[in-house]
């Protein structure tokens, strides 16, 4: 089965709704009202995109087809164009089929840092094996950093994947200060040569001040070891968050620069739409997206057919 | 994006006048803007829709009231739909002291149900039951070494098995017969592993570990920022399982919440518990007055209180308010207050549940309030203890010192013994006052110095050279001997 044909599946859900949604409500020949206008909002908020986006396009479709003969085609393409534009932004991020690894910034000299965060429960540790997956499968060398010392338990994990994987892991006892894990991955990593090191973080909600503090302190420290890293730090986000994912951008984005998103849990029901807004808001793009719990269920994200496979027919 | 709903609001019903009447046609905007607030605090689309109905048929007709503003009623209306339709709670696990009890938790991956376990197993223990542990979660990889930490942590059994050899459901019965073995073990906490509700055989999985377990209460742990999705999972797993409570997590975030609306109103199952918190003694019972405040964006007095009420010493506070009436709020009291408050957690939170000052830091972003308290800190620091107790021997030397001391600017140390003049006065004010008027004075010290260097702080009335202090305690003792004098002449007669 191709990404695509994944991607797609995982999507399934959403795009049954939206179009049962639109196949009762633009039927071609059709009078465009603001009844049926109200009606397709309401299927554009269910993807959570949020109220800001879903009136963006809401609005486009107004002036450009209200009280005009419906053509379906004609309104799938300013949908579609629209929630591309939104996703694609500034042309600032390439994703490139061929090349999973194509969206990440890479080191000019070894190791390109990644730093992964987000909010608890997101799935950032199965992202992380993903991820080295990912990059194994590319030639690539990877290490990872078990930089979550405060879960129970959340470093053995971590190690377990590291097994499985086959890749080098660095960790330290569980109440460690993760500044110290990040700064002994970027010292091994420097010292084996990886061309990967990916440094895992404790899950914190953006709104403790002194877990994002810390998070900040990671950073310095990976910064001051490896100048010019992070080179990605990217952040993890679970397609089920509601509108409180754009706070979760805003927070962690200013406290490490987050680069780019990895949108986890797309096999649901949930839409992920929340990066719509995320990306309408602050401009941060998605990198990769989690379809399933299998450890290469990471695609890369690609908006065509994100929006492609929203609205794909049949 | 909080306080959006009191604002929009005020300007949407704003042509409303007194002593008129709610008719369709003037509450429209004023709808228009629940709906709004509902959806951005993720509402489901068809829930919200709904209620805004419910809303227009309550609120047509009435009368507005001439001691509210329109603006004002109508969200009390909206507020009171919301915690009607949130509640009844209902807080109690229904535990037994015969026989043993059954709770099995269930959700989506990462929806925190492991540590709620935790915080589960730590409230029921408290109430006087044994509880004993039960790592049915063979998926995720350390999901076990997870529950051991936390069951250790508590001094609680935890049963496990080898997730190799075993089966979430071979975990549960054999469990269960474990839990029988031994009389002192009251309750039995299932976890069982995150499932998507869309996958069928974990979900049939799950009705397996029911039947054959027959749990006394199924509860459902749900990520409380959880957006359009939550109805959709909710009523899947209620469909399977017939759910007896919700637990909505991770509610300490800045999320709206509103998939307690959502979920409340579609499944019909109850909200029972709050999780606040990474630590195991943060599991609250869930009060829908609250939660609609918060879904409003309305700010959460109740909980500011209560979270003061946690972090303030009851007895350091006695000291300092008997040392307030007296007129002896030095430096080192100020200090301690200082640092009471930032316990509390960062000031941002707390000013957000202020009603009213909630977008205060959205307007001003560049106020370091902060930055500003520890620097303050900084500057006592460095004091002696002679200069703390009494600061006008504060000379230009003195000033110097404390400022290469703290790092800060000389004119610092003289702004802040400025600030700190006002404020005792301020204090001495406040320690007669209720708890509902700290606040708002607290309020006012928020929106004065503390945070925008060149407003000064209000200036206090009767404030002279002496410091107001030195005056009322002056003012207090005259009339005290005059009393006494007049009482000896009494005596005298």
């Amino acid at each position: 089965m191709g990404w695509f044909d994944r991607l797609k599946q995982g999507l399934q859900k959403t795009k049954q709704l939206l179009q049962t949604d639109v196949r009762d409500l633009f039927k071609a020949g059709q009078i465009l009202d603001e009844a049926q206008l109200e009606k397709f909002e309401a299927g554009l908020i269910r993807t959570d995109m949020g109220v800001a986006a879903a009136s963006q396009i809401i609005t486009n479709l107004r002036n450009e087809y209200l009280g005009r003969t419906v053509e379906v085609a004609n309104i799938w393409g300013t949908v579609k164009s629209t929630l591309k534009s939104i996703l694609i932004g500034e042309n600032d991020v390439r994703w490139d089929r061929d090349q999973p690894l194509s969206p990440l910034k890479t080191a000019a000299s070894k190791p390109t840092v990644i730093l992964v965060s987000g909010v608890n429960g997101v799935g950032k540790t199965t992202t992380i094996a993903k991820l080295a997956k990912l990059i194994q499968t590319s030639g690539h060398t990877v290490m990872l950093a078990a930089g979550d010392t405060f879960r129970a338990a959340a470093v053995e994990q971590l190690t377990m994947w590291s097994e499985r994987l086959g890749c080098p892991i660095v960790t330290k006892p569980s109440g460690t200060d993760p500044a110290a894990v990040a700064f002994a991955g970027c010292e091994a990593a420097v010292k084996e040569g990886v061309d990967y090191l990916i440094i895992d973080t404790a899950g914190r909600l953006h709104t403790q001040q002194n877990l994002m503090k810390e998070l900040e302190k990671v950073r310095r420290i990976i910064d001051k070891q490896v100048p010019g890293a992070p080179h990605e730090s990217l952040l993890v986000i679970d397609a089920t968050t509601g509108q409180n994912g754009v706070n979760q951008a805003k927070q962690f984005s200013e406290a490490i620069l987050c680069t780019g998103i990895v949108l986890t849990k797309l096999d649901g029901t949930a839409r992920g739409g929340v990066v719509v807004a995320i990306r309408q808001q602050m401009g941060t793009p998605v990198k990769y997206v989690g379809v399933g719990e299998q450890i290469d269920d990471l695609q890369l994200f690609d908006p065509d057919s994100f929006v492609e496979a929203l609205f794909a027919e049949g | 994006m909080f306080e959006g709903i009191t604002t929009g609001l005020k300007a949407a019903v704003s042509m409303l006048g007194r002593g008129g009447k709610l008719t369709e046609a003037n509450i429209r905007d004023g709808l228009a803007e629940v709906k709004r607030a509902l959806l951005e605090a993720d509402v489901n689309y068809d829930v919200a829709t709904a209620f805004v109905k419910r809303v227009t048929s309550e609120a047509l007709g009435e009368k507005v009231l001439k001691s509210l503003r329109p603006d004002q009623q109508f969200i009390g209306i909206v507020h009171q739909q919301l915690v009607g339709l949130m509640g009844p709670t209902d807080h109690s696990l229904h535990l037994r002291r015969d026989g043993l009890n059954k709770i099995m938790m269930c959700g989506l991956q990462g929806s925190g149900k492991t540590t709620t376990c935790g915080k589960l197993a730590r409230m029921v223990k408290e109430a006087g039951f044994e509880p004993m542990l039960v790592a049915a979660d063979l998926q995720r990889p350390a999901a076990i070494e997870q529950l051991k930490v936390i069951g250790q942590q508590l001094g609680v059994t935890v049963y496990t098995e080898d997730p190799k050899t075993s089966s979430p459901l071979q975990v549960c019965t054999n469990a269960l017969k474990a839990a029988k073995a031994n009389a002192a073990i009251k309750v039995l906490i299932l976890d069982t592993a995150g499932r998507l509700h869309v996958d069928q055989e974990l979900m049939n999985e799950l009705e397996l570990i029911d039947r054959k377990t027959q749990p006394d209460q199924i509860l459902l742990v749900c990520d409380s920022m959880t957006g359009q999705d939550a109805v959709n999972s909710a009523k899947a797993f209620n469909d399977a399982l017939e759910v007896d409570g919700v637990i909505l997590t991770k509610l300490d975030g800045d999320t709206r919440g509103g998939a307690a609306l959502s979920i409340k109103e579609v499944t019909g199952v109850p909200i029972k518990y709050i999780g606040v918190g990474e630590q195991l003694d943060k599991l609250e019972p869930f009060h829908p007055d609250r939660m609609a405040g918060r879904i409003l964006g309305m700010g959460d007095v109740v909980t500011l209180f209560e979270k003061a009420q946690e972090a303030f010493d009851q007895e350091e506070i006695q000291k300092q308010q008997e040392k307030m009436l007296q007129g002896k709020f030095t430096l080192d009291d100020f200090r301690s207050q200082m640092q009471q408050i930032r316990r509390m957690g960062p000031l941002k939170d707390i000013v957000k549940m202020i009603p009213g000052l909630g977008s205060m830091f959205d307007s001003n972003p560049d106020i370091d309030a902060e930055g500003d308290m520890g620097r303050i800190e900084a500057i006592i620091g460095s004091m002696t203890k002679q200069e703390r107790n009494n600061p006008d021997i504060i000379d230009r030397s003195r000033r110097h010192r404390i400022a290469r001391g703290s790092g800060v600017d000389p004119s610092e140390v003289n702004r802040m013994l400025k600030d700190f003049e006002s404020m005792a006065g301020m204090m001495q004010k406040m320690a007669g006052l209720g708890m509902m008027d700290r606040m708002k004075a607290m309020g006012q010290l928020m929106n004065g110095g503390f945070f925008d260097p060149n407003a000064g702080m209000k200036a206090v009335k009767g404030s002279t050279r002496s410091g107001p202090l030195d005056a009322k305690a002056a003012a207090d003792k005259k009339k005290k001997t005059r009393k006494d004098a007049k009482k000896q002449k009494k005596r005298n007669r």
